[in-house]
């Protein structure tokens, strides 16, 4: 990864870090998500991961069986506990996960997002993202704003297959800030850097400018 | 059902026992199917499964590669609804209704009912003839307590086959494990071994002598 594309993403995850606040349950997704723990610093934020453990921490000494959703190392906090994966998805539907800080592929202009298959390949993985979308009382999509190829990843439509009917609350990029209320993206913050003009360039989906910082 | 979440939790060393095995046609309900070339991954290349239930099969790219090929049968659920279909399937229930999927690729041809006003979707429970399970201890009863996050859908799988054969590092007496620590209950385990192969940090490898205090009886 080049340092530029790291820098875009330690932004975006310093951003979202900075959403959170204790006392709170979050769960972070594989990527940029993963990133938003080491930036913060409150006691009363606990992170959850899927496969089974309340409590994920920096990983002090690595332990093959003790790792979390994308299956990297973790720690375990004081006051973490261990669940099975049944028990882990009853807390995620049933809306006991306050936040979840996903990635994403696309959105969409009514904040809705794909973000596990590709059209023209085979669709073998999905994971827990649909159900995170369905269960979490909030998501936080933190992504690039284009795509490799330089096109906006915030579309009219998604052109891959949706993950989930249900709306985002929030999409953080290395140049914006949206809250989606009422299924409309509206344009809450410049990033560091980031100008009105660059936002409106790179976004093809259509968005409400709110009264916005920089 | 096969333990595990991708070789974290994964029963190592029974996926190996089928590696040598002459059997053919297997239906694998799991969440991954390994990694390339490692535990399930090695059934996979040599062609014994004909089906496989599970959520996040990207993490084995010859997964992909099979299907394409037509070689495999790939059923994808959401990771909680593969979880919950086999807790139904454990505790002799039907199917369940879920949000989760409702709208996608995934809840299509599944019956969509109306819930206090919210859209559900229908999934079936799941049952199988053989699971194999991964579990930190057991005692000679075959209760059972697991290891952080080797936990993952052992628990649930132990529940939810008519045979179930748990791999574990230790086995010890009836009543050195806590009555309040066992997660799953004798009632369910069917058969113990001893792990030899095991997940470390250098990756999987094969370990001469278990962890039993009388390991001279068994490790031969």
């Amino acid at each position: 990864m080049s340092s530029i594309e790291n820098g875009v993403q330690e932004l975006i995850a310093r951003r979202a870090a900075s959403e959170l606040k204790g006392p709170s349950v979050v769960n972070l997704g594989i990527g940029i998500p993963t990133l938003v723990a080491k930036y913060v610093e409150d006691e009363l934020i606990h992170f959850h991961t899927e496969n089974g453990l309340l409590g994920v921490t920096e990983v002090e000494e690595e332990d093959p069986n003790l790792v979390n959703a994308g299956k990297l190392p973790v720690g375990e906090r004081v006051g973490a506990s261990f669940f099975s994966s049944a028990e882990s998805f009853g807390m995620i539907r049933g809306g006991h996960i306050d936040v979840a800080i996903l990635g994403a592929l696309q959105v969409d202009e009514t904040g809705r997002i794909a973000n596990w298959a590709i059209p023209g390949k085979s669709i073998i993985g999905v994971g827990g993202a649909m159900d995170l979308l369905v269960g979490a009382k909030k998501v936080i999509v933190t992504t690039s704003h284009l795509t490799k190829d330089g096109n906006s990843k915030l579309m009219k439509t998604c052109t891959f297959p949706l993950t989930s009917t249900r709306s985002v609350d929030m999409i953080i990029t290395e140049l914006a800030v949206f809250t989606v209320v009422n299924e409309q993206l509206i344009l809450t913050e410049l990033m560091p850097g980031a100008t009105l003009e660059q936002v409106r360039e790179s976004t093809e989906a259509d968005f409400v400018e709110g009264g916005f910082s920089s | 059902m096969v333990g595990g979440f991708g070789l974290v939790g994964a029963p190592l060393t029974l996926i190996e026992g089928l590696t040598g095995k002459d059997v053919d046609g297997l239906t694998i309900i799991s969440n991954n199917l390994g990694e390339a070339g490692e535990g399930l991954g090695v059934l996979l290349r040599q062609r014994k499964i004909q089906k496989a239930i599970g959520s996040y099969f990207t993490s084995n790219r010859e997964v992909g590669e099979a299907f394409q090929r037509g070689e495999i049968d790939l059923q994808l659920l959401p990771q909680g609804t593969l979880a919950e279909a086999m807790r139904a399937g454990g505790a002799g229930i039907g199917g369940f209704y879920t949000r989760t999927g409702v709208g996608t690729e995934l809840a299509q041809g599944k019956e969509i009912r109306e819930i206090n006003g919210e859209p559900y979707v229908f999934e079936q429970a799941l049952k199988a003839d053989v699971a194999i399970i991964r579990a930190h201890k057991a005692d000679t009863l075959g209760n059972l307590i697991y290891y952080k996050t080797a936990r993952n859908f052992n628990p649930v799988m132990a529940t939810a086959a008519d045979l179930v054969i748990a791999e574990v590092d230790e086995i010890v007496a009836a009543g050195e494990l806590s009555a309040e620590e066992i997660v799953t209950p004798h009632l369910f385990v069917d058969r113990l071994i001893v792990a030899k192969k095991i997940l470390t940090k250098e990756g999987v490898i094969h370990r001469k002598r278990c962890a039993r205090v009388d390991c001279e009886a068994c490790c031969q």
